[in-house]
This record gives structure tokens, C-alpha cells and sequence, in this order.
């Protein structure tokens, strides 16, 4: 009895792990009808897995059956795996009692293509609906979309999800239609315009009316494979600026290609999957949305690729000496966030604390700045005479040698944000 | 230097600046009693808590600080270190003798530091609102108890009872040997005695007080924590900053 639900959730987590995204923030449901849950504000992470991403929602297909056959993904109907279904109750018995125990914030569904877009999208719904209606679940529910599936379906769907997503899969339609010759960048636009002009229209109906209900409130996210085939860093990038702005996304994010497939279009299995590359196209993404960066100043033609001994904002401001140094204690906040080693949290703290009085070197090191790093590019209350000028070579060199720890040993797997 | 000896309690540290202002005096140490080592050469002041006072200092501090410095207030309170209490002193004192605005300056250590300390209790609760795994017992009651560095049970209670309105629930803090209990209406303070078979090591209940059910999804919700692992980007180092080794007890994936 335990052992084929045991076996199901095995299949069905295994093939969904490789979907990265497990944001549970950004929705707003309140847990009103006394019911279970509650989604509003950030979400949490409830533990996190041994390669330090985070856990926070119950990640399963429907089902691992594909009429597809993508060569990047382990489903493909030309893959000799073990196939599982859940039933609906299923799932909602597993979201409901997990739940119920502080493991999770909620639900990621998703779901190979059985039979065919409708018939998957209309079981998908399903599970949603019984959740919300039924068991009066609040929790977070993050639901895919399937390419193909009718807007009628999508719009009962965005009625109960929190969060919808398609994926790009590869940042370039050439890319893709090498992998997946049956699928097009397009059959992924259609259905997030879609749905993000229901989003406008319903917000735009809840101005005037209160009782409209909630269409997605937690907003639309993509995600884009990296290293199975040959785009630079400027073309992902630069497309995932597009999608941000298309489709008001609320996230992009960059998964690297884990090999799974000895087929000859894709790395061989056992290359290590790009994790270095990665972290840095996340932090690339943080620039742009939190740091104020357009995407051109960090990747253009003269700088297609990130640099990997050196996160990409350290990179820009060597490109770019002639901006500084800045005095933290006059500068523009948004110059100062412009600074290596300085985050957003610590920007603004300099720019409350320096109406106190110009601020020193050891109070710079107390709000929490990375000194080492930030000095070479700020000047401050008791700064040293600069006797001359350094040139870009020589400040990464002496950055590198003193952070030895954290550049220096060629890092296996991800870094932090900065 | 005169030192004052308080209760222990938010009250009494509060009325202690207000005694401190009535004597005019300068410099003051500040110690908790169970903190205090009583001194033959040097007599100590014995703070008595005061409603009164307490109220007429917090109300002063309201006028001048937003409702977050409020909250930090009570979170580095909550952290019951004997130097924060002093911390938390010479804050409040230092925000009563300038003029608003105080709060944001960085550059004074004891902005700074009730800042970082409320930070530090902040992550505790939020660490425990993740990490805490409920057990059903056999008459319905969602149950877990935990460890905490700092007195943060005060702190979770809006959050269960939003979240999980429509099961009972208790969480017990084993160090401080009190617990919350919802009882789908109401969140109040509970003390009972342990027995043996609870296991403060694991977070765990004995067997034979849970629900049928129990075993079935503490085994499931390991096998989900197995199968999302990819093995390829195996990084404990990364693993344990996010999941410091003293939390992983409360975690029933975990275990075993
Ligand atoms: S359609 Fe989706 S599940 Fe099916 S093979 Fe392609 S990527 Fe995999």
C-alpha cells in the first residue's frame, strides 16, 4: 500500500527536479476562509537539498508520459525510464498532508504532455481547483503552463494558481528547434502574453470593482537551460531582458544542463554541468533588476561572455575606472550600489548613516560592506593618500589574491550572490 | 559607575531607564538577576518593575521611532544576552537625548548592534517558522518542539496561527520549558512535564501517540528530500550555510 505511492512520488519528484524555480513569494492570498495556508509575502524555505538549493514547494509531475521527445529532458517519449501517473486525489492528499506538517509552502505542478495539450492542462486544473475549493487550501500553488492547451483552461487555471510559468528551455529558437525540432519560442510567447493580459485586465477590473477575484497574483516566471548548446552569455542574457520586459516576468531563471543523455547533439554524461557559468548569469539577472544595470553596459559586442574568475559587477567597474573612485560620503546611492563589494542593504545604509557625520573606514567595515574588495573603488573620511593611479590589472590581481578563499580555488558548484 | 539589577523582563529593563533618568545617573550597568553576582565592595540598585514607568518610556520611544524599531526593540530583547540588555539601555537612552531621526545613524554602536541583534533573533524566527516539522498525534494535535537560541516563541504566533487556522497545534520550547497551543481559536501559553520518550535529540514523538498516518508522510516527505537531490551539484558547504548543523535535529528528513 505505502509502496506504490512511495514509488510514484519517487518517478514523479526525480523528473521534476530539473525545473530550478522554487520561488513561493510574491502572491498575496490570505488565508481568509479560516481554511489551511497562507501565501502572502515571502516565501520560506523549508529545508534545502545537499547541492544548497532551495526547498520550499512540493515539485512533482502529473505524469512523466511524453508524446515529445526533447533531447535535454529526461521524460522524452524516447527514454527507457519507468513511467508513473498520479491521480488527482493523489496529489492533493500528498499537498494537503505535507502541508499540514510545516514541509512546504505549497505546490509546484507539472506534467509531461499526455495524450495531448488539452487533456494534460485539464487534469492540471483540476488539482488546482479541488485544492482551492474543496480543501480550502491557501497555500502557494505554482502551476505550468502547457504550450497548446486552450485559453479557456489557462484562464480557469490563473483563477487558482499563484504563480504560472512555460519554459523557454534553450535562450535561442535555433537552439531549440535543434533539441526540440517540434517545439518553437513561439508556442511559448503565445500563452504568456495570454495570460499576462488577462493579469492587466483583471487588476484593471479590481480598480473598480473589489470582488474581482485574484488572476495570477504572484505573476508569470520562464526558465532557460545553459550549457547544452552554444549561446554566449550576451544572447541569454539580452533574450532574458526581452522576456522581462514582454511579458512583465517575474523571473527568469538560468538552470545548467545537467547531462542525462548520451545523444550526440548534447555534453556527454558525466561533464560537469556549468555552475560557475550560472551563478554568474543570476548574478548578471541581479544587476538588472536590483542594481539599477542595463544589460548592455554588462554584455555587449566587445563582451559577449561573463568572466568567470570575477563576478560580473567587480568586472563592469574594472572596464570602467574612469568612474571612479566615488566618496561614499557624496556620492549618488545609486553610484554607490555601483560599487564592488557593496550590496543594496549596505548602499543605503552609508547614505542614512553619512548625514550623522562623514563616515570612516571601520564604520564602512561595521554596516557590512566587503572592504577589501570596496576600497580600491571608494574614497572615505580617513582614506589613505592615493599616490597613484592603479590600472584595471593590477586592482583585480591584488582583489584575487586577498579573497584567495573565494576566487582563487576553482570553485566545483555555485557561489553566493555576490 | 552604579549598577542596576533588573528582573529579567522588558518591563523591568524599560523602567530601569526611567530610574536611571529620576537619579541623573551617567554611567550604568545593567544586569539581568540571574545574571548578577552580587558584590560586598559595590551595592547594587534593585530596579523594581513598573507599569507605569515601563509604559512612559515605551510611549516616548514610540513617539520618536517607526513601529520596525519597535519590533527590533523587542526582537534583541527577546535574545536575552546580557549584552544586548546593556546595548538596549544605551540605545534607548541615546534615542531619548537626541533629537528623531537618531535611529538612522549607522555609525553609532548601539544603533548598530540592537540593529544586528534584532536581525540575528529575526532569522532565528524565521528559522524556526522553516525548520519546525509538526507530528500528528493520535487526538489530532499537530505537535513539535524545539531548541532556540533565543526566547522566539513570542514571535511565531501570528504566523501558525494564520497559517494552520484550521488544525490544532502546540509548540513547545524544551530550553525555556514553555509551549503555544492553538486550539482552533485562540493561541495560549502551555507548561507540562516531559516524559521519557520524548526525544528533545530528534524532535520526536513516540510512536504509539501518533496518528496511523504519521509514519506514511514522515517517509514520504524523506523520500521526496532523496529524490530532488541532484547529485551533480552536490555542495554541502553551501548545504550547511544554509542549514547550520545544531537545526538539522528538528529536520525529519534528516534523520536516519
Ligand atoms: S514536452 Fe516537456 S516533458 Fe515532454 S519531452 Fe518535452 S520537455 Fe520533456
Amino acid at each position: 500500500m505505502f509502496e506504490r505511492i512511495r514509488e510514484k512520488l519517487e518517478i514523479l519528484a526525480d523528473a521534476a527536479k530539473y525545473d530550478v524555480s522554487c520561488s513561493s513569494s510574491g502572491s498575496n492570498r490570505k488565508n481568509e476562509n479560516k481554511g489551511l495556508g497562507d501565501a502572502e509575502g515571502t516565501g520560506i524555505c523549508h529545508t534545502y537539498t545537499e547541492d544548497g538549493r532551495c526547498v520550499s514547494l512540493l515539485k512533482i509531475l502529473l505524469t512523466n508520459h511524453c508524446i515529445y521527445d526533447c533531447a535535454f529532458c529526461v521524460s522524452r517519449r524516447s527514454n527507457d525510464i519507468k513511467r508513473a501517473a498520479f491521480t488527482v486525489d493523489e496529489v492533493v492528499e500528498l499537498t494537503m498532508n505535507f502541508y499540514r506538517r510545516n514541509y512546504i509552502e505549497g505546490l509546484f505542478l507539472s506534467s509531461g504532455i499526455f495524450k495531448n495539450a488539452d487533456y494534460t492542462m485539464e487534469r492540471l486544473v483540476r488539482i488546482v481547483k479541488k485544492l482551492r475549493t474543496e480543501q480550502r487550501f491557501n497555500g502557494y500553488i505554482h502551476l505550468k503552463t502547457i504550450p497548446g492547451a486552450s485559453e479557456e483552461l489557462l484562464k480557469e487555471a490563473g483563477l487558482y494558481a499563484d504563480r504560472m510559468s512555460i519554459n523557454l528551455e534553450m535562450p535561442t529558437e535555433t537552439g531549440l528547434k535543434l533539441l526540440a525540432p517540434e517545439k518553437s519560442h513561439d508556442d511559448v510567447k503565445k500563452p504568456l502574453d495570454y495570460i499576462q493580459q488577462t493579469i492587466t485586465q483583471f487588476s484593471s477590473e479590481k480598480a473598480l470593482i473589489k470582488a474581482v477575484p485574484k488572476f495570477v497574483p504572484a505573476g508569470q516566471s520562464t526558465q532557460m537551460v545553459i550549457g547544452a548548446t552554444p549561446e554566449s552569455d550576451k544572447e541569454i542574457m539580452h533574450m532574458a531582458n526581452t522576456f522581462y520586459k514582454d511579458f512583465s516576468l517575474k523571473r527568469v531563471y538560468y538552470s545548467g544542463y545537467i547531462p542525462i543523455s548520451n545523444d550526440s547533439r548534447l555534453p556527454v554524461i558525466g561533464s560537469q554541468p556549468p555552475l560557475i557559468r550560472e551563478n554568474r548569469l543570476y548574478q548578471t539577472d541581479w544587476l538588472m533588476r536590483f542594481y539599477g544595470f542595463d544589460v548592455k553596459e554588462i554584455l555587449n559586442d566587445a563582451h559577449p561572455n561573463l568572466d568567470v574568475d570575477i563576478d560580473p559587477k567587480l568586472s563592469w567597474a574594472l572596464r570602467h575606472l574612469e568612474q571612479f573612485p566615488i566618496d561614499v560620503n557624496t556620492a549618488d546611492y545609486k553610484m554607490i550600489m555601483r560599487v564592488p563589494g557593496i550590496g543594496v542593504a549596505s548602499a543605503l545604509k552609508i547614505v542614512q548613516a553619512r548625514k550623522f557625520g562623514r563616515l570612516h573606514q571601520d564604520q564602512l567595515k561595521k554596516i557590512g560592506i566587503s572592504f577589501n574588495k570596496a576600497k580600491h573603488f571608494i574614497r572615505y573620511a580617513d582614506s589613505p593618500l592615493q599616490l597613484r593611479d592603479y590600472e584595471s590589472g593590477h586592482i583585480k590581481a591584488l582583489i584575487l589574491s586577498e579573497s584567495s578563499s573565494k576566487y582563487t580555488r576553482i570553485p566545483k558548484n555555485q557561489l553566493s550572490i555576490f | 559607575m552604579e549598577i542596576f539589577v533588573f528582573d529579567g523582563t522588558l518591563e523591568g529593563l524599560l523602567t530601569a531607564v526611567f530610574e536611571c533618568y529620576q537619579k541623573k545617573a551617567k554611567d550604568v550597568k545593567i544586569v539581568s538577576e540571574v545574571h548578577h553576582v552580587p558584590d560586598v565592595f559595590k551595592e547594587a540598585f534593585h530596579v523594581i518593575s513598573d507599569d507605569v514607568k515601563a509604559n512612559r518610556v515605551w510611549k516616548g520611544l514610540a513617539k520618536k521611532l517607526d513601529s520596525n524599531w519597535m519590533k527590533s526593540i523587542y526582537k534583541a530583547f527577546l535574545s536575552e544576552q546580557p549584552a544586548t540588555f546593556q546595548d538596549l539601555f544605551e540605545f534607548i537612552r541615546y534615542i531619548i537625548d537626541n533629537q528623531p531621526g537618531a535611529e538612522a545613524n549607522f555609525g553609532n554602536r548601539y544603533v548598530l548592534e540592537i540593529s544586528q541583534m534584532s536581525h540575528k533573533v529575526h532569522r532565528e524566527k524565521h528559522r524556526m517558522e522553516a525548520f519546525i516539522r509538526f507530528q500528528k498525534t493520535a487526538d489530532e494535535i499537530f505537535y513539535a518542539h524545539i531548541e532556540p537560541d533565543f526566547n522566539v516563541l513570542p514571535l511565531l504566533i501570528d504566523h501558525f496561527k494564520n497559517r494552520y487556522a484550521d488544525q490544532k497545534w502546540i509548540i513547545y520550547d524544551l530550553k525555556r520549558k514553555y509551549g503555544l497551543f492553538y486550539d482552533l481559536e485562540k493561541v495560549e501559553e502551555i507548561a507540562f512535564d516531559f516524559t521519557a520518550e520524548m526525544s528533545p535529540a530528534l524532535n520526536a514523538l513516540p510512536g504509539n501517540v501518533l496518528d496511523p498516518k504519521e509514519e506514511l508522510y514522515a517517509l514520504l516527505w524523506k523520500d521526496y528530500f532523496r529524490s530532488v537531490n541532484i547529485p551533480a551539484r552536490k555542495n554541502m558547504k553551501l548545504h550547511i550555510r544554509h542549514v547550520p548543523k545544531r537545526y538539522w535535529k528538528y529536520l525529519s528528513e534528516k534523520q536516519g
